[in-house]
C-alpha cells in the first residue's frame, strides 16, 4: 500500500478536498433544483462567453509574462526596501473592486495624472477604456500575485545549486537553461491557472474598463439572470460553465507543471554570480522601478483620496472594521485546516483532482455559492445567525487557490527530501507534520495565512445575501458610504480597509519569515 | 470563541424581547447604513409601535426581490421596502404579496392607485453636471455634443433600468436610433450607481446618471453649489419607491401600522435629506431649505408597471445592439 510507505497519511487532505469539491458543486446543485424552466444559454451567453475567455487569456499571459522578469530581478537583488515593496505586492490583490478601479482611474484616467502629464507635453490623453484598460486592470491586480508566485518558486531553488552552478563556471545562459527554465516550467502553468481563473470570474473591473456592454463576462451574465430575470437555471448553468473552463484550465496545468523538482539544499541564504555584471543590473533595476511605479502610483492615489475621509469615520465604520477583522482570522484559520492536509496529500502524490478541487473556488461564483448555500441552509437555519461562519468558510474556500499554490511546491519539496529519512527513523503521523513538516513550510503557511486574511478583510462575497443588520464588514461600509454620497468617507473607510489588509498581511508574512531570507 | 460569545449575547437579547413583538422589513443597503433613512426611522417607529423594528438590507432593489423570491412564502420579512414601479409587476406576480389599506394626500407627479404597493418617495432620473459647464436640453443634443457620459448596466442597476425605461418612454421606437447615437458619449457602463458617481466625482466624465435631487445633497451636507442637474426637454423619467405587505407576514396589523406611519409626516420628513428623493407626501413643514433650487420638470414620463414589464426585454436587447457596435 502506498500509505505504508509514507510518513503521513493523506486521508485528511482527500477529505478537505471532498469537503471543498461539496461546497462548491453542492451549491451550484441547490441552485440548479430550485431552477423553474427557463430559457437555455442564448447568443449573448455565446458573446459573454468568447470575450470572458479571451480577455483572461490576455490578462493572464501578460500578468505572468510581466511577472517573470519582475520576479528575477527581486530575486537576484538586494537593495534598501525590498522586503517593504515585496510585501506591498500583496496590496493590489486585496483592495475592493470599486477601490481599486477609482486609484487606477486616478493614475490612468481620462482626467488622471498620466493624461494631465500628456497633455503638458502637448500630447492627446490616453483612452483606458476597452479590451485593454480590461487587461491593464486585471495586470495591476494580478501581476503583484503572479511576482510573488514566481518569486517564491526563485527561492526554492536551493542556494547550493546556483554555488555549485557558478562553481562550474555556468554563464548566465548556461544558468538559464540548467536552473531557471526548470523551475519556470514547473511554477508558471500554476501561476497562469490561477490569475486565469481569478480573470475568467471578473465582473465589475470588467465592465467598467470595458467601456460598456461588449465587455459582458460570464459572471455579469450570471449577475444578470439573478437579479434581471431570476432564472436560477440559467444562473447555475453559466456558473458550470466557469466551473468547467476553469477545472479544464487546472487540469492541464497540473499535467504540463509535472518535473522534478530540485531537493533541498541547508536554507541558507541565495547568492547568484550570474547577476553580477552592469546589464544585468540595469535591467533588473529598469524592470523593479517599472513594476513598482504601476503597482504603487495607483496604491498611493487611494492613500491621498483616502486621507481627508479617514479623521471623519464614524463609530459604525469602525465596528464594521472590527467585524472584518474577526472574519479574517477566522477565515484564515479555516483555510490552513484545509490547505494543509490538502497540500500535503498533494505532496504525497495524490496530486490531480486535489489541485483540481481546489482551484474550483477561484471559479465559482460567490453569487451562486452564496444562493446556493442560502437554499441549503434558509430550511434549516437562521442565515443571519450564520453570517459570519458562512462568509467566513466562502472566504476561505475562495483563498484555498492561492494558499495551494503556495503550499504545494515546498510541501512536495520537504516530503521529497525527509519523507524516507523520517520513515527509516520511524516517524509518523503528527510527530512528522510538527517536527519536520510544518516548520519548514513556516514561511509558506505565513505567506499563504497573510493573503487568506488579507483577501478575506477586502471581500464582499456573500455576505450580502447572510447580511445581518448588526453584522457590516468594511467592504461592505465602504459601498455604503458610496450609495449615501459620502464619498470622501468611503474613500477614508476604503484606507482603513487597505491600511488593516495589509497589516493582516504584513503580521502573517513577516511571522513566516522572521528567521528567514526574504 | 469570541464567536461564542457574541452568539450568545444575540440570544439572550432575543430572549429578553421575546415578549415584544417583531416587525421584519426587508429594504435595500442605503436604506438601513448609518447615513440613510433607516436609524431615524426605526427609532421614530418604535415610538408609537410598541415593537422591535427589524430593518435587514438586502443589496439593491432588484437584489430585493430576488432575495423575496428565494424565501418565498416562509420568509421573515412582513413588509418589503425599495421596489420601484419597474419591479412592482414582477413583484406581484409572485403572488407573494397582500393588499394595503393606506390612503394619503401624495404629491407625486403622478396618479397612484396600486392596490399592493404604497408609495413612499420618488425622484426624477437626471444627468448631474458640473454647474459651470453647459448642459444639453434633451437626449438629441447629448448625441449630437461630445460631452461625456457615465451610465449604469440596465443590467445590473437601478438607475440603469430607470434610463432604459426613459428613453423608451421619450422615443418608443426611435429608442435604438438615440442609443446608436449616444454610443460615442458613453464613457462607460457601470455595474451601479456609486460606481458611476464615483467615476464622474473623479473627473471622467462630464455628466452621470442620476437624480434631479443629487445637486441637493452637495448644496445641503457639503454647502457646494457646484453640482447641476440637467433638464431635458422630452420630460424627465419618474422613479417611483413602494412598500408592501408580505401575505404570509405573522405580523399583518404591525405591517399596516408600518405602512400608514410610512406616509405619515414622521416618516416623510426624514426622506428628503437621508435618502435623497422627494418625499411622497409633502410634510407639513414643506421640503429643506436647498429643495427649492432644484430644476422642475416641465414634464413627467412614467411607464405603466404593465408596460415596463413587457418592454423591458425589447429595450434592453435594443441597449445591448446599440453598445455593441
Amino acid at each position: 500500500m502506498a500509505d505504508c510507505a509514507q510518513p503521513v497519511s493523506p486521508r485528511l487532505g482527500i477529505g478537505a478536498a471532498i469537503l471543498v469539491a461539496a461546497l462548491i458543486l453542492g451549491t451550484l446543485a441547490a441552485v440548479a433544483l430550485r431552477a423553474e424552466p427557463g430559457r437555455g444559454l442564448g447568443s449573448s451567453d455565446w458573446a459573454a462567453l468568447r470575450f470572458t475567455l479571451i480577455q483572461a487569456c490576455l490578462s493572464a499571459g501578460l500578468s505572468v509574462a510581466l511577472a517573470i522578469p519582475v520576479a528575477r530581478a527581486l530575486a537576484r537583488r538586494r537593495f534598501r526596501g525590498r522586503r517593504l515593496l515585496i510585501s506591498l505586492l500583496g496590496a493590489p490583490f486585496i483592495l475592493p473592486v470599486i477601490v481599486a478601479i477609482l486609484g487606477l482611474l486616478t493614475v490612468f484616467g481620462r482626467a488622471g495624472w498620466f493624461s494631465s502629464g500628456l497633455a503638458l507635453l502637448g500630447l492627446e490623453p490616453v483612452q483606458i477604456y476597452g479590451l485593454h484598460g480590461v487587461v491593464l486592470a486585471h495586470v495591476f491586480f494580478n501581476l503583484p500575485l503572479a511576482t510573488r508566485l514566481v518569486l517564491q518558486g526563485w527561492q526554492e531553488i536551493p542556494a547550493e545549486r546556483f554555488r555549485l552552478a557558478a562553481q562550474l563556471g555556468a554563464d548566465a545562459r548556461a544558468m538559464r537553461q540548467l536552473l531557471e527554465y526548470p523551475m519556470l516550467k514547473r511554477i508558471v502553468p500554476g501561476a497562469l491557472a490561477v490569475v486565469f481563473a481569478i480573470c475568467l470570474s471578473s465582473f465589475a473591473v470588467a465592465l467598467t474598463l470595458g467601456g460598456g456592454p461588449r465587455a459582458t463576462t460570464i459572471e455579469l451574465a450570471i449577475y444578470q439572470a439573478f437579479r434581471f430575470d431570476f432564472d436560477l437555471g440559467r444562473a447555475a448553468l453559466l456558473s458550470g460553465l466557469q466551473l468547467i473552463l476553469t477545472g479544464a484550465a487546472a487540469l492541464v496545468a497540473v499535467r504540463v507543471a509535472a518535473g522534478e523538482g530540485f531537493g533541498t539544499g541547508l536554507d541558507r541564504p541565495l547568492q547568484r554570480w550570474d547577476g553580477s555584471t552592469a546589464a544585468a543590473r540595469l535591467v533588473d533595476g529598469l524592470w523593479i522601478v517599472l513594476a513598482a511605479g504601476f503597482l504603487l502610483l495607483p496604491l498611493s492615489a487611494i492613500v491621498l483620496a483616502g486621507l481627508p475621509g479617514i479623521l471623519t469615520l464614524t463609530g459604525a465604520v469602525w465596528m464594521a472594521a472590527l467585524n472584518s477583522i474577526m472574519v479574517a482570522a477566522l477565515s484564515t484559520v479555516v483555510l490552513l485546516l484545509l490547505a494543509l492536509p490538502m497540500a500535503t496529500a498533494v505532496a504525497l502524490g495524490r496530486g490531480g483532482m486535489i489541485e483540481v478541487a481546489g482551484i474550483l473556488g477561484l471559479a465559482a461564483s460567490p453569487l451562486v455559492i452564496g444562493t446556493g448555500l442560502f437554499i441549503v441552509i434558509y430550511p434549516i437555519a437562521d442565515p443571519f445567525a450564520l453570517a459570519l461562519p458562512v462568509t467566513a468558510l466562502v472566504n476561505a474556500v475562495m483563498a484555498l487557490p492561492f494558499a495551494l499554490r503556495i503550499l504545494v511546491p515546498r510541501a512536495r519539496a520537504v516530503v521529497g527530501r525527509y519523507g524516507r529519512l523520517a520513515l527509516s527513523l520511524d516517524m509518523r503521523g503528527l510527530a512528522f507534520v510538527w517536527r519536520v513538516l510544518l516548520p519548514r513550510m513556516r514561511p509558506q503557511i505565513g505567506f499563504a495565512a497573510g493573503l487568506a486574511a488579507a483577501l478575506s478583510m477586502g471581500d464582499l462575497g456573500v455576505i450580502a445575501l447572510f447580511a445581518d443588520p448588526e453584522f457590516a464588514t468594511l467592504p461592505l461600509q465602504v459601498y455604503r458610504l458610496m450609495g449615501a454620497y459620502r464619498m470622501e468617507a468611503a474613500a477614508g473607510a476604503a484606507l482603513l480597509l487597505l491600511a488593516l489588509s495589509m497589516a493582516a498581511f504584513w503580521i502573517l508574512d513577516r511571522g513566516g519569515r522572521w528567521h528567514a531570507e526574504a | 470563541m469570541k464567536y461564542l460569545v457574541l452568539a450568545a449575547g444575540l440570544l439572550s437579547t432575543t430572549a429578553a424581547n421575546a415578549d415584544v413583538p417583531e416587525l421584519t422589513v426587508y429594504t435595500y443597503d442605503s436604506f438601513v447604513s448609518d447615513w440613510g433613512p433607516g436609524p431615524a426611522v426605526e427609532e421614530a417607529f418604535e415610538k408609537i409601535c410598541g415593537c422591535d423594528l427589524k430593518l435587514v438590507g438586502a443589496g439593491d432593489g432588484a437584489a430585493l426581490l430576488a432575495r423575496i423570491r428565494l424565501e418565498g412564502a416562509r420568509s421573515d420579512a412582513d413588509v418589503v421596502l425599495g421596489l420601484d414601479t419597474n419591479l412592482t409587476a414582477a413583484a406581484k406576480a409572485t403572488g407573494l404579496f397582500a393588499d394595503h389599506a393606506v390612503s394619503a394626500d401624495y404629491t407625486l407627479p403622478i396618479e397612484w392607485n396600486d392596490k399592493t404597493f404604497a408609495p413612499y418617495d420618488w425622484g426624477y432620473f437626471s444627468f448631474v453636471h458640473n454647474a459651470d459647464a453647459a448642459a444639453p436640453a434633451n437626449f438629441k443634443d447629448l448625441a449630437a455634443s461630445d460631452a461625456k457620459i457615465v451610465i449604469q448596466d440596465p443590467r445590473s442597476s437601478t438607475p440603469g433600468l430607470g434610463l432604459l425605461m426613459w428613453v423608451k418612454a421619450a422615443y418608443g421606437d426611435d429608442a435604438p436610433a438615440i442609443w446608436a447615437d449616444l454610443s460615442d458619449n458613453i464613457v462607460t457602463v457601470t455595474k451601479g450607481w456609486s460606481e458611476a458617481y464615483g467615476l464622474f466625482l473623479e473627473g471622467e466624465a462630464d455628466m452621470v446618471l442620476s437624480y434631479t435631487t443629487s445637486p441637493a445633497y452637495h448644496l445641503i451636507a457639503e454647502e457646494d453649489a457646484s453640482k447641476a442637474a440637467a433638464l431635458f426637454d422630452e420630460g424627465h423619467y419618474v422613479q417611483v419607491e413602494v412598500a408592501g405587505k408580505l401575505a404570509a407576514s405573522d405580523q399583518p396589523e404591525l405591517a399596516d401600522q408600518f405602512l400608514d406611519f410610512m406616509v405619515s409626516d414622521a416618516f416623510q420628513s426624514i426622506i428628503p435629506t437621508t435618502n435623497w428623493m422627494y418625499p411622497a407626501v409633502t410634510p407639513a413643514a414643506g421640503l429643506p431649505a436647498g429643495f427649492e433650487t432644484l430644476v422642475q420638470p416641465g414634464k413627467s414620463l412614467l411607464l405603466s408597471e404593465d408596460e415596463a414589464a413587457s418592454l423591458r426585454d425589447v429595450a434592453l436587447d435594443e441597449w445591448l445592439t446599440a453598445l455593441s457596435q
